[in-house]
């Protein structure tokens, strides 16, 4: 198709002829599966990343059901170990590290950027049947035997249990490679395909922190690689390394696998940090406060990430000193992360703040996060941990970190810009309605695992004194809750896809380049490199009602 | 007659008129498509190092922890082959930058014959490898779960350098058709292809006889695996041969003491001499060291393959001439690889044979 030439920089008024855009250049099912188009492929990844929350959530709900009551409901405990594993492997691995980078990322990034594609759209691809062989092998391993050591493959359990390690090891050393050449694609295409005028610092957040979470990629993922190796040959051959019974040493395990599950903490949140960056500053309609420190603080997190993976291991036998200064490093991840947080707060500061769906969620995250942030110090903290490790109050802390940021986080970046990829408006009601149930369900699930954990509750443990039985409960109804607003917001989605009007260029006034891409993107983006201008300098942004969005005025 | 004439394909396919067919649509000009590419390349490579400094870290620890297993545990590793490997993978590296010279000037008979030696370079690593490797298995020189403890049980002898020798002979005899095929057709095309994988098939093989005589022929002064390498099972040897291990046994038993490193001057077959070093000769001690050896010289051995399988893919895009002066990105970064692959296995070298 050739109607990819001319395409208006600025918002067209007339849309009575109407180019292709990237959904209809080409059609069938081989165009899809074959595509190099980094937007296809992003919208590919964002149907499995969703697949795969859907089981993980599945499994979350039978664990919540389960622990119910005291004694547990319907599962055996072998069967409630397999259980919280695949939910903990199915979110970690499969949903939450790809989600915002690999979905929305590949979507946003070229786009963003004023490229055409990414810079190596076959390695995109690639990585993106990486994925699906990775999941292949970890589903593969559900459906066989049950695997039952947590998503953390600690020695030597998973070195003694039937549970099927290897296989799913070798999930994680596919999804793993997956990873790397995103994270590799992204970085390539942000140092080399920048088109004039777009500067390191004229780069929307987003991309700051996308480009902190591909270093994270880069760096620390080969080293899972080489860990889930190790664990696969110990299994095989019996290297010795991590088996303590042929005088190898497990917590050496514990910090292989830390040395990298720490830093995939921050693949999780960095880039959740950058979509809360826009939507702030675009559902504020008022410029971001404190743009370098925001985007020097991404990298900041990035960089201190790689130094405090030992606080995982606080009880699992270290030196002294080497717990003292883990800790002490711990600590200095909580500046960056406060200075993103006062950012976004002076952002909405004497702004114009519209309460629309990916603001709402927004809100959450912040609120959320917050949360999340501020009761890690304890877990940092020696004495404190002591007491902490392994307890609910740990499942609380991470879930509102992990799930309570990234999630809500990914939820206010899809619907922000679910516009754009698939070109119809949704129901605004129906999103914020459904906002407001994830926030209050969340809630209601996580807020009472706090004081079950600082009660001396331990986690993976399929069954309790009668006494939690309360907070567990009030927990599961929280859970379920949760699942509701989640469904909610699936169908506000989906409705959109048949229901929906036809969206307008720019529906929230942005000032990145994707919103001067017709919605959705033609094929090749930008068929001559796009004006650069500030990101978010959103003077001249007007709002037109006829176009039904903003459009701006000379 | 290297010179060779930049094939002008601009007009070959659908894209504008400033995009010749080797500059990919999204890339604005070959500048920025080498840009890309080169920048790729690094990050790949950062992250192999990284990925193998899991291994390297584990080294470090269990060498730490435990020098006296490493000193004793790596006699058993042949330097002299180590040595050779060594060589050959430096050589490779030579000829791999000389290759890409070639593909920067347009020098197609150059950067074809640069990429076949190199590729036979590689074939003849794995072949020495295969020797070690082999020779190792035979004597129960295993990772902790199944190393044998040496000395006390005849360890079981497998026709195993038969069996890493199929798949290379599979090889050759293809290429070796493939090459006839192609030589009564008179495809040059195909020829320039086939010719060196043949070639590279074959080098496996010389470095496999290489390894043998090495392994088997160092029967006086160094006594470390005599008659393993060359025929498996054959525990034949002349009588002068059992005179110089009794020599060698004496002064073993002279000066052997327990946890201490053997006489550096010595090379022994502990198995043969039957040494009782029953601290570290056993699955937890020896064994790691045998289960870090393998790991780390089998994932350096795959990354060879894969190498080969990148030159292969080369030399089939330099026969269809796609490489000059203007697009030499691939050849450049395959090369980089290349000599990442080589600079791992330096490191390899000594931390593994040259434990004294």
């Amino acid at each position: 198709m050739s109607a990819v030439i001319s395409k208006p920089l600025v918002a067209p008024v007339e849309s009575a002829k109407e180019p292709g855009n990237f959904l209809t250049h080409t059609s069938g099912f081989l165009s899809w599966a074959l595509t190099l188009d980094h937007k296809r492929i992003g919208l590919m990844y964002l149907v499995g990343v969703m697949s795969s929350f859907l089981l993980g959530g599945v499994l979350a709900l039978v664990v919540r059901a389960h622990l119910f009551y005291a004694d547990g409901a319907f599962l055996t405990l072998k069967q409630y170990n397999q259980i919280f594993t695949l939910h903990g492997a199915v979110m970690v691995f499969l949903f939450i590290i790809p989600s915002v980078p690999a979905a929305l990322g590949n979507f946003l990034l070229p786009i963003m950027l004023g490229a055409k594609d990414v810079a190596f759209p076959r390695l995109n691809l690639s990585s993106f049947y990486l994925w699906v062989g990775g999941a292949i092998f970890f589903l593969v391993a559900m459906l066989t035997t049950g695997l039952d050591t947590g998503w953390t493959f600690y020695t030597p359990y998973s070195l003694e249990t039937t549970g099927p390690v290897v296989l799913a090891t070798m999930g994680v050393f596919i999804l793993g490679f997956s990873s790397i050449f995103t994270g590799l694609n992204f970085i390539v295409t942000i140092n080399t395909m920048r088109p004039p005028g777009m500067t390191w610092f004229r780069m929307p957040l987003l991309l700051w922190a996308i480009y902190s979470t591909s270093i994270i990629q880069v760096l620390a993922t080969p080293v899972l690689g080489i860990t889930m190796l190790l664990l696969m040959a110990e299994r095989f051959l019996g290297i010795g390394i991590f088996d303590p019974k042929l005088n190898g040493d497990p917590v050496t395990y514990q910090h292989f696998f830390w040395f990298y599950s720490h830093p995939a903490v921050y693949i999780m949140i960095l880039p959740a940090m950058g979509i809360i960056s826009e939507l702030m500053s675009v559902h504020s309609h008022k410029g971001i406060f404190g743009y370098r420190m925001i985007a020097y603080s991404s990298v900041a997190i990035a960089l201190f990430g790689f130094l405090v993976w030992g606080h995982h291991m606080f009880t699992s036998g270290m030196a002294n000193v080497t717990t003292i200064v883990f800790s002490a490093l711990t600590f200095t991840v909580s500046i960056p992360s406060a200075i993103k947080v006062f950012n976004w707060l002076f952002t909405m500061y004497k702004g114009t703040v519209s309460l629309t769906t990916p603001m709402l969620y927004a809100l959450s995250f912040m609120f959320l996060f917050t949360i999340g942030g501020l009761t890690g110090l304890p877990l940092g903290a020696l004495s404190i941990d002591r007491h902490f490790h392994d307890t609910y109050f740990v499942v609380a802390h991470f879930h509102y970190v992990m799930m309570g940021g990234t999630l809500v986080a990914f939820l206010g970046g899809i619907f922000h810009w679910w516009p754009k990829m698939v070109g119809k408006m949704y129901n605004e009601l129906g999103g914020q309605i459904s906002a407001g149930i994830v926030f209050v369900g969340f809630n209601l699930t996580f807020l009472p695992q706090f004081v079950l954990g600082t009660r001396g509750m331990p986690r993976r443990y399929a069954t309790y004194v009668p006494e939690f039985e309360f907070l567990h409960q009030l927990s599961t109804y929280g859970a379920f809750l949760l699942g509701i607003g989640l469904f909610v917001a699936l169908g506000v989605l989906i409705n959109s896809l048949f229901r929906g009007k036809k969206a307008p260029t720019n529906p929230w006034g942005g000032a990145t380049l994707e919103w001067v891409c017709s919605s959705p993107p033609p094929h090749d983006n930008f068929s001559k490199p796009p004006v650069v201008g500030d990101p978010y300098d959103f003077r001249g942004l007007e709002y037109d009602a006829r176009e039904g969005g903003y459009v701006r005025r000379k | 007659m290297s010179d060779i004439t930049i094939p002008t394909s601009e007009h070959a396919d659908d894209h504008s008129h400033d995009h010749p067919a080797w500059l990919a649509h999204h890339f604005d000009d070959a500048e920025q498509q080498f840009d890309s590419g080169k920048l790729g390349m690094w990050l790949f490579l950062v992250t192999e190092v990284l990925f193998f400094s899991g291994m390297f870290v584990a080294y470090a620890l269990f060498r730490s922890l435990h020098p006296e297993v490493f000193v004793y545990a790596s006699q058993f590793l042949n330097a002299k082959l180590g040595a050779i490997n060594t060589g050959v993978l430096l050589f490779s590296s030579l000829t791999m930058a000389w290759a890409v010279r070639a593909a920067q000037l347009s020098q197609q008979k150059i950067l074809v014959s640069m990429l076949a030696m190199t590729l036979s370079c590689a074939a003849m690593f794995l072949g020495v490898k295969a020797v070690e490797y082999t020779h190792k298995w035979d004597l129960g020189l295993l990772p902790a779960g199944m190393y044998i403890t040496q000395g006390v049980a005849e360890p079981n002898h497998g026709n195993w350098l038969q069996i890493l020798c199929i798949p290379a002979a599979v090889f050759a005899v293809i290429f070796a058709g493939w090459y006839l095929f192609a030589l009564v057709g008179r495809n040059r095309f195909q020829l320039q292809i086939a010719g060196p994988l043949l070639v590279a098939s074959l080098c496996f093989f010389a470095g496999v006889q290489l390894g043998v005589f090495l392994e088997s022929g160092e029967s006086h002064g160094d006594a470390h695996g005599s008659g393993h390498g060359a025929t498996h099972g054959d525990h034949h040897e002349g009588a002068g041969d059992h005179a110089a291990h009794a020599i060698i046994v004496d002064h073993m038993v002279a000066t052997s003491i327990p946890g201490q490193a053997f006489p550096s001057e010595v090379f022994v077959d502990p198995k043969r001499v039957g040494i009782d070093e029953p601290e570290i000769n056993q699955r937890g001690r020896a064994g790691i060291f045998f289960g870090i050896y393998y790991m780390m010289t089998g994932i350096h051995a795959v990354h060879i393959l894969g190498g080969m399988g990148v030159i292969t893919w080369l030399i089939v895009k330099a026969a269809r001439h796609e490489f000059h002066s203007k697009y030499f990105g691939p050849v450049d970064n395959v090369g980089l690889y290349w000599h990442l692959v080589d600079f791992i296995w330096i490191f390899l070298f000594p931390l593994l044979y040259l434990i004294r």
